[in-house]
């Protein structure tokens, strides 16, 4: 059987098509839905699509910034007031697949993929979800963790913090092949300090387990102390503490294990990758 | 930029040649830049079916059971293909130039040999429906341990891989279990050596990872033919293999290729055509059969893994003495031309240099591993790294400079080789003196006054005396039948007379082309 | 079995036609409008050599839903010469030999117009950032990288 494409208007309509279909899947970009149908996932039976403008809005004017869920990485690199994201948006892809790959589409793809949603876990990025009883806001970590049951659920938006400072925020994502390849550790960091301590410190690393991941030792290991050389050091040693990672044809999940401390501790001090 | 050094090779060529050492523009590209050209896949055929393959997920399992009733009767299916449809279901690459048994079914029948090995083929109208079609057979696997490492696969007790090759390695001349080269006496070499340095190098499989994904489409033609455009690097061999697979004559077929995505070796393996034929023929459709690029990854055969011993002899003053070479090529679960490679490989033994006693042993070794085969310069590229690793490693051991260590030791015009053979035409001193020019790296005056055409020969043309090895016990067993052989010729002749049989070798008995030598496909 | 009406244009004329549900643009360019320029080189977003140009922007026609299009302008490899003149870009791989095998050079050829069709003059940073998701095996990257800053040159020059 072909499969069936259903585009509607409203996110909330979309939403309940979405969650009475077992094997329908919501198309965004289409980078990893079409990407799963052309390798022949004839699990997925029904495509759902919404056309509602708001998927598309950045809003830029409250304290926390809130990006739709359809808005592509293209979109992110064109707005001045997303400057702190560009780094993350650009490590994507090459052009194409910024035109095409969403914001909210990043939040289901599987490592080595989803380098953007590494940069929202350090910025206390939230999820708004679109399910039977209206928008709801989720942490993205808690989203991340119960990702493979948010089947039913659309994600309309995401939001996140601005960075304390400029250089407070700061993110790498290590490839192998220049400009750009796939992830072998993608590393983001918030690290807003008072008095010349750190104080909430924030850590995430991508392709260090199926999802996104915090690295709550070496977040543990900054708090509360100046970011010198021996804060940084207690970082990077327990950088892939509670990390997962997988091999994969970009590395090993011994290399990636090995090398993660080395990549934390260059970000934390200023060096070149 | 090409560049001819004519102060060094004077008389290589003419100078007034019309065309040879002349830019001119490619036939095609005029094609490339508009998209004209015309690749396999472009070609669109009215009722076009498609194909798509159920592969193993195990990389060693016996076949239990293969269920096809429920895909059968899944919509837009017209075919189901299992291995008992192919008419001759067992095939090696190389037997269309004698070389090697047949060892490799089509679709697998009772036990697969590695990961997304095919098992059947289900042909329907569209690729989705091939998909819903494919994702309905069921296959029951009776798991079997699996070898994955060259040197495990020859231990003792080892799951064997491959029954054709009861030993996990390919047989040469009907009897030898590796390819061997002797010159001189390394022990003696070693023996006299002032440092003797041994290393392990070690090279992953390399996927060829062309843009344009292995594929064909075969189509009845008109008089009653079939029209089969491939992706093909090899036309006329993957029309006779298909040929020998089909049982059929060759001119049955009209292959139309030539225009190859990108290839680099990956497209010899005939893996598409025969089955597209065969659903042409049993659907009368035209049909279509292209790899998605996950298969090209798991079931596209890559540059096969290998494993490599060098122990080398060498003196204070920077001249090697000795040196003893055992490789292990990773041929994966069948021959396809890991069985070539292995013999390139030794006829390449000790690399560009003089070397007064060489020892190699070569082995072609079967694992649960995705068949390798051709990749540019395959059997040279991997022993190259290793040799010109240790090199670096033995000109630093005796604390000389690795370039002035090569010049040194580089073969020159009028020297023997180890496989017996007198070097001619050599020029590695002089490649070596422009690279290091070119790196401003210095290197002595008296290195740099060294040539390829002085001092060779001489002393350096004898072949040393070279003792002889006990002969090796006839491995009776080498045809051990198992249940999995399909259609293999009769056992071999008890006596086979000794060693390698230079003369002609006789027809295949399919009828097929034959090819000049064993160097045949060297073309890639 | 219901199939979708489906309009847009392409390459500057308007096609209508009616796909089956979950089709992909390519197969859409490939198999029902016979504009095989584009090729399928991974079904993933790998590789780049299905890139068109969809209302001026790159984009990859294997993972674009049919659907997606509809009302859109599509632009191919096809489309990009001027009657029986090549596009400066097309001439400049040509003459710097930025093609070998030819199978990954519509879709780099469609980035790099999508590139000059933006910034005319782009630095050599900004060509290999635009190619920078389209895969070559044969040819290699830097006669490429030239080839589209000569086509810059050559329009720069006739501008």
């Amino acid at each position: 059987m072909p499969v069936t494409v259903k585009t509607f208007q409203a996110v909330s309509e979309a939403a309940s098509a979405l969650s009475s279909d077992r094997a329908a899947r919501y198309l965004g970009g289409g980078t990893l839905v079409m990407r799963d149908l052309n390798e022949g996932d004839v699990s997925i039976a029904t495509v759902i699509r919404a056309t509602d403008r708001t998927l598309q809005s950045i809003d830029v004017a409250g304290a926390r910034i809130r990006i739709g869920a359809g808005v592509t990485f293209a979109r992110v690199l064109a707005e001045r007031d997303l400057a702190f994201l560009h780094p993350a948006a650009r490590s994507i892809g090459g052009p194409a697949v910024r035109n095409m790959g969403t914001v909210g589409g990043n939040l289901f793809a599987p490592a080595p993929f989803g380098d953007f949603t590494v940069a929202l876990l350090v910025l206390d990025g939230m999820v708004a979800l679109q399910g039977g009883f209206g928008v709801r806001d989720m942490p993205i970590e808690e989203f991340l963790q119960s990702r493979d049951r948010q089947a039913g659920a659309l994600v309309v938006a995401v939001s996140c913090i601005r960075p304390a400072s400029a250089d407070a925020f700061r993110y790498r994502k290590i490839a192998r092949i220049k400009p750009k390849g796939g992830s072998v550790i993608t590393l983001a960091a918030h690290l807003p300090q008072s008095g010349g301590r750190v104080t909430g410190a924030r850590i995430a690393l991508g392709s260090m387990a199926p999802t996104a991941v915090r690295a709550k030792a070496a977040e543990r290991a900054l708090e509360g102390r100046p970011l010198d050389a021996s804060a940084i050091s207690a970082a990077a040693a327990a950088a892939a503490e509670g990390t997962a990672p997988a091999d994969n044809s970009l590395a090993s999940a011994w290399y990636r294990r090995e090398v993660v401390g080395v990549h934390l501790r260059r970000l934390l001090s200023g060096q070149e990758s | 930029m090409l560049e001819l050094r004519k102060d060094i090779f004077a008389d290589e060529r003419d100078d007034n040649l019309n065309e040879i050492g002349k830019g001119t523009q490619r036939q095609d590209m005029l094609g490339h830049v508009t998209g004209t050209s015309t690749y396999f896949n472009d070609h669109r055929l009215q009722g076009m079916l498609h194909l798509r393959v159920v592969r193993s997920t195990q990389p060693h399992a016996r076949l239990r059971r293969i269920d096809t009733s429920e895909a059968e009767r899944s919509e837009g299916v017209r075919r189901i293909i299992r291995g008992s449809d192919v008419p001759r279901n067992l095939n090696t690459l190389l037997s269309l130039i004698n070389f090697g048994k047949d060892d490799e079914p089509t679709l697998a029948i009772d036990k697969v040999r590695y990961k997304g090995e095919p098992i059947v083929a289900v042909i329907a109208d569209t690729p989705r429906a091939a998909a819903e079609a494919a994702a309905k057979v069921r296959v029951d696997y009776e798991t079997l341990p699996a070898v994955f490492d060259v040197e495990e696969a020859l231990k003792p007790g080892a799951p064997v891989v491959n029954e054709t090759y009861p030993k996990n390695t390919f047989t040469y001349h009907d009897r030898y279990d590796h390819q061997k080269l002797r010159f001189g006496d390394v022990e003696r070499g070693f023996a006299g050596a002032d440092h003797v340095l041994e290393q392990r190098y070690q090279m992953s499989p390399i996927e060829h990872a062309p843009v344009e994904t292995n594929g064909a489409i075969a189509a009845p033609d008109t008089n009653g033919r079939y029209v089969v455009y491939t992706s093909t690097q090899a036309l006329f061999f993957s029309l006779d293999t298909c040929a020998k697979i089909l049982d059929l004559p060759s001119n049955t077929f009209h292959f139309i290729g030539g225009t190859v995505g990108g290839g680099f070796g990956g497209k010899v393996d005939t893996l598409t055509e025969p089955l597209a034929i065969l659903a042409a023929m049993l659907t009368g459709r035209p049909v279509r059969y292209v790899l998605g690029r996950e298969e090209e990854m798991q079931f596209g055969p890559p540059r096969g893994a290998e494993r490599i011993y060098i122990k080398d002899g060498v003196m204070r003053d920077g001249r090697i003495v000795a040196r003893q070479i055992r490789a292990y090529f990773d041929s994966g679960a069948y021959t396809r031309l890991s069985s070539y490679a292995v013999v390139k490989c030794a006829a390449h033994l000790p690399g560009p240099y003089t070397i007064p006693n060489v020892h190699g042993d070569i082995y072609c070794v079967f694992t649960n591993r995705t068949p390798a085969t051709a990749m540019r310069g395959f059997g040279i590229t991997g022993m190259d790294f290793a040799l010109e690793c240790q090199m670096d490693k033995l000109a630093h051991l005796i604390g000389m400079d690795p370039m002035e260590f090569r010049i040194l030791n580089a073969y020159r015009d009028g020297d023997m080789k180890a496989h017996r053979r007198e070097a001619k035409n050599t020029a590695l001193i002089e490649c070596v003196q422009v690279a290091a020019e070119k790196a401003k790296w210095p290197i002595r005056d008296e290195f740099r006054r060294m040539s390829s055409r002085k001092d060779g020969g001489g002393v350096r043309a004898a072949v040393p005396s070279t003792p002889r090895e006990p002969a090796q016990p006839r491995s009776a067993p080498a045809q051990q039948r198992t249940s999995y052989d399909r259609g293999l010729s009769a056992p071999s002749q008890p006596e086979p007379p000794p060693p390698p049989p230079t003369s002609p070798a006789p027809s295949p008995a399919h009828g097929a082309t034959r090819f000049s030598s064993v160097f045949g496909t060297r073309r890639r | 079995m219901a199939k979708t009406p489906l309009q847009f244009r392409h390459n500057g004329r308007d096609v209508a036609l009616f796909v089956d549900g979950g089709t992909n643009l390519l197969v859409v360019l490939r198999e029902m409008i016979s504009d095989v320029t584009p090729k399928f080189g991974c079904g993933q977003g790998g590789c780049g050599a299905c890139t068109v140009l969809i209302d001026g922007d790159a984009l990859l026609a294997c993972l674009t839903l049919a659907e997606a299009v509809e009302g859109r302008a599509v632009e191919t490899l096809d489309g990009i010469k001027t009657g029986p003149n090549l596009h400066p870009l097309q001439r400049a791989f040509a003459e710097g030999f930025a093609a070998q095998c030819g199978y990954c050079t519509p879709g780099m050829l469609m980035a790099a117009k999508a590139l000059l069709d933006k910034i005319p003059q782009p630095s050599r940073e900004q060509v290999v950032e635009a190619i920078s998701g389209n895969i070559c095996r044969c040819t290699g990257y830097e006669p490429i990288i030239n080839a589209v800053l000569a086509a810059a040159a050559s329009l720069r020059a006739s501008a």
